[in-house]
């Protein structure tokens, strides 16, 4: 009898209390409703305005007025992102911008946390939103779309000229330029090496963070810049699978060291692979950041992005009222391009002068980083193999592989005789 | 002749839930201040700036209020899908493996099916499907427990890594675009499978859904045979047998429970919330929500404040990061010093403090 009352007592309470559940929250959210839709219709209204204004003026924005969104994947403590936020402090400067109009969001995950940051910055009244990882950018298009009166740009993405969105736009620098010059000033060390001590292999090694098309075409252009000094150099190349990894970067390297390496480069963001050289006493050529403050006695140089010319462009585009490309992609004549400081501590003589050369020959458009001259792919050259032309006949013509000239992503991913992928 | 000690310890009469209430708003405001003077010598801001800032980022508009909504509610459900285990004192910290596979099932629905069912028939698909999933994960361990008695702690754990592989294995097969690694956003054209907006919430299902199960758990625990057997179990297994509970069967029906709701609350992440799936997916999120179920006492009410506290000070992090370059270290140390003091008011809700009186000795 007990039993039965309390079951009773018990159903009743869960009906009522699920009642309450069930029918509060449709009461009061009726209210919302009515007032979100109306709140649509005003902003809808406000944007056809603005829209109508800007197009009747053909102007841009008010300097003081301006507002400029930043979503990064790091902090300052990440080479990478210290590198866009010099690039941003740049265009600050450049502009006269003051500091609270510069929103920065920090450390933003790839999932819909970038999305929400996106928005955010975009109800804050940024008219410029800048994201810097390759996984933002489908939340970036996600967010474009909503907010067609606003600018998105991505770093490294690829997908805003088939978008269809006129507010997204990609934008990355020639990078392999500044690898090549990079590869140039490894390639000359290992001539030293060899000639210090003759049976010294000219075998470098290669820490990659993923097997995409970025990393591929980063690890061939400096592959080709030692080649053009050093053309008995072959190279190993293995994976970390991650952008940032201190463990990871310090380990691939210190595998690639006892596999017999004498030189190690990377693509990968922090110091992992230089610490281990320093250990290990091998030459070492960065990324993004110079590496002589981990590895004194063995960097020699780094590879680096300047991305203050895209920052200052795109902004300045903003608030002139003009045209943002889908597509920017620019090297050393933008300033775009740099090898940072050469460590007089390691690097072989003559460097700085053969460095120069190569970096006039590239500002002067007579030097092609991937000249089919100068590698072929199962012994054979690009233009001897009817396949390979087949499927790259837009890069490839008058003699050059097209990098960077399609879309602003590297788009290079084809594996190149003397170099050995460790993972494929 | 030994002195008698200066303060003396000891236990307190039930404390009247007015004054409970008002000892732990004291604590709160006292570690405000804490943290304020913190703020102050560490970084020379100004702290009412910095709490304004924390407050704007967590609420200050209507999206950054319904962001911290859509989280905080995720963070409950796996907190109460956690509830009836830890009751039962089956340290279920496989929370994370959990969420994961009910998101990569409903993921899979989404790819898969995504255009050959109608809108009703689908979302039944996803939700059973993450259900179903959730629950398979959660029962491995406790079949395992009920049967050999193997280490629930270890072996939940465990299936996390079990899960993340299984996610990235099926990351290679869905990955968009290929070579990327990562799936991106699924039917982003479409948005078929997404959890549609409720009463003109975006969010409004969420808030449905995990409501519904708060009210549930609770009574469930509270009012429930199937409840009680739970406390038994988890106050002595010898008890529970004596009085004929079949503790095998109640270890496996209750983690069978918290892992479908763990499963759920994938589905709620993957299809209501951020579209995709990867192995960060879970985010923490099983882990976080062990606090607070432990931090709310397994009340299902007090875990929706400890929940969105702990969303709100995570989304203020954010907007003090963007506001004064402190970055999340800073929220974490303002967090960990109120979550102190808080922890350290139940002791004064709990016992009394008595100070040697001098007049006594004389």
């Amino acid at each position: 009898m007990r039993k039965a009352l309390s079951v009773i007592l018990a159903s009743s309470m869960v009906l009522s209390l699920a009642a309450c559940g069930g029918s509060k929250p449709a009461e009061t959210t009726a209210a919302p409703a009515e007032t979100t839709a109306a709140a649509e219709e005003t902003t809808a209204a406000e944007a056809g305005e603005t829209e109508a204004a800007a197009e009747a003026t053909g102007e841009g924005v008010a300097k003081e007025d301006l507002k400029v969104g930043y979503i990064f994947i790091g902090d300052e403590n990440e080479g990478y992102t210290a590198a866009h936020y010099k690039g941003a402090k740049e265009m600050q400067e450049a502009l006269g911008l003051t500091d609270d109009q510069l929103i920065v969001k920090w450390t933003i995950p790839e999932d819909e946390t970038c999305y929400d940051a996106a928005v955010d910055l975009a109800d804050q009244g940024c008219q410029i939103i800048f994201a810097n990882s390759f996984g933002h950018e489908d939340y970036m298009k996600q967010a474009a779309e909503e907010f067609p009166e606003v600018e998105f740009c991505h770093a490294t993405g690829y997908q805003a000229a088939s978008s269809g969105l006129a507010n997204m736009h990609n934008f990355f620098t020639s990078i392999y330029e500044s690898r090549y010059v990079s590869g140039v000033v490894a390639g000359l060390k290992l001539n030293e090496m060899m000639a210090a001590d003759s049976a010294v292999v000219p075998k470098i090694g290669y820490v990659g963070a993923f097997p995409y098309a970025e990393v591929i075409s980063g690890y061939t252009s400096f592959f080709l810049g030692v080649r053009s000094v050093c053309p008995e150099a072959e190279m190993e190349v293995t994976y970390t699978n991650s952008w940032a990894s201190f463990d990871l970067e310090k380990e691939a390297a210190e595998a690639l060291i006892a596999d017999g390496c004498v030189l190690i480069s990377q693509h990968a963001d922090t110091t992992g692979a230089p610490t281990a050289c320093e250990a290990a006493g091998v030459p070492c050529v960065g990324y993004n950041i110079s590496m002589i403050a981990t590895a004194p006695n063995n960097a020699l140089t780094s590879a680096s992005i300047n991305w203050g010319p895209y920052y200052t462009f795109a902004t300045k585009s903003v608030l002139d009222g003009t045209a943002i490309p889908a597509d920017w992609c620019q090297g050393y004549n933008e300033g775009a391009d740099k090898i940072t400081e050469l460590n007089e501590a390691t690097i072989a003589e003559g460097t700085a002068e053969k460095v120069k050369e190569v970096e006039d020959a590239i500002k002067a458009g007579e030097l092609h980083v991937f000249d089919t001259a100068t590698w072929t792919v199962g012994g054979k050259k690009a233009e001897d193999d009817a396949e390979l032309m087949e499927k790259y006949k837009n890069y490839i013509f008058d003699g050059y592989f097209h990098e960077s000239e399609l879309s602003s992503a590297p788009s290079f991913d084809i594996k190149i005789d003397g170099i050995t992928d460790k993972t494929n | 002749m030994s002195k008698e000690p200066l303060v003396h310890i000891s236990k307190r009469e039930e404390m009247p839930f007015a004054q409970a209430v008002l000892v732990r708003l004291a604590a709160v405001l006292l570690s405000l201040i804490v943290c304020a003077f913190v703020i102050f010598i560490l970084t020379k801001l100004n702290p009412v700036e910095v709490y304004k800032a924390i407050f704007s980022g967590a609420v200050g508009t209507s999206r950054r209020f319904w962001v911290t909504i859509r989280d905080s509610l995720i963070l409950l459900c796996v907190a109460i899908g956690l509830t009836p285990a830890f009751k039962m004192r089956f340290w279920n910290i496989g929370a994370e493996g959990q969420i994961l596979m009910g998101g990569c099932v409903t993921a899979a629905v989404m790819i898969y099916a995504g255009d050959s069912m109608p809108t009703p028939v689908l979302f039944a698909a996803m939700v059973a499907a993450s259900i179903v999933a959730g629950m398979i994960w959660g029962l491995i361990p406790a079949v395992f427990k009920a049967i050999w008695n193997t280490n629930e702690t270890l072996f939940t754990l465990m299936l996390n890594y079990v899960a993340m592989q299984i996610v990235t294995f099926c990351i290679v097969f869905w990955e968009n675009p290929s070579g990327s690694n990562t799936v991106g956003i699924i039917n982003s054209k479409t948005k078929i499978g997404w959890l549609p907006s409720l009463f003109g919430m975006n969010y409004g299902w969420n808030v449905v859904i995990v409501l519904l199960l708060t009210v549930g758990m609770f009574i469930y625990l509270k009012y429930s045979k199937q409840g009680y057997e739970i406390a038994v179990v988890g106050e002595s297994e010898n008890t529970a047998r004596y009085v004929g509970i079949s503790v095998k069967k109640v270890i496996m029906r209750t983690m069978a429970i918290s892992g479908a709701i763990c499963g759920l609350a994938g589905f709620i992440l993957v299809s209501g919330s951020s579209h995709t799936i990867s192995t960060s997916t879970a985010g923490g999120r099983g882990f976080t929500a062990i606090i607070v179920a432990w931090l709310s006492k397994f009340n299902t009410f007090t875990m929706i404040l400890v929940s969105f506290f702990l969303v709100f000070m995570q989304k203020g992090a954010l907007q003090i990061a963007s506001q004064f370059k402190l970055n999340e270290n800073a929220s974490d140390v303002i967090t960990g010093i109120i979550l102190f003091f808080i922890l350290g008011s139940e002791f004064f809700i709990n016992y009394r403090l008595q100070f040697r009186r001098s007049g006594k000795e004389a």
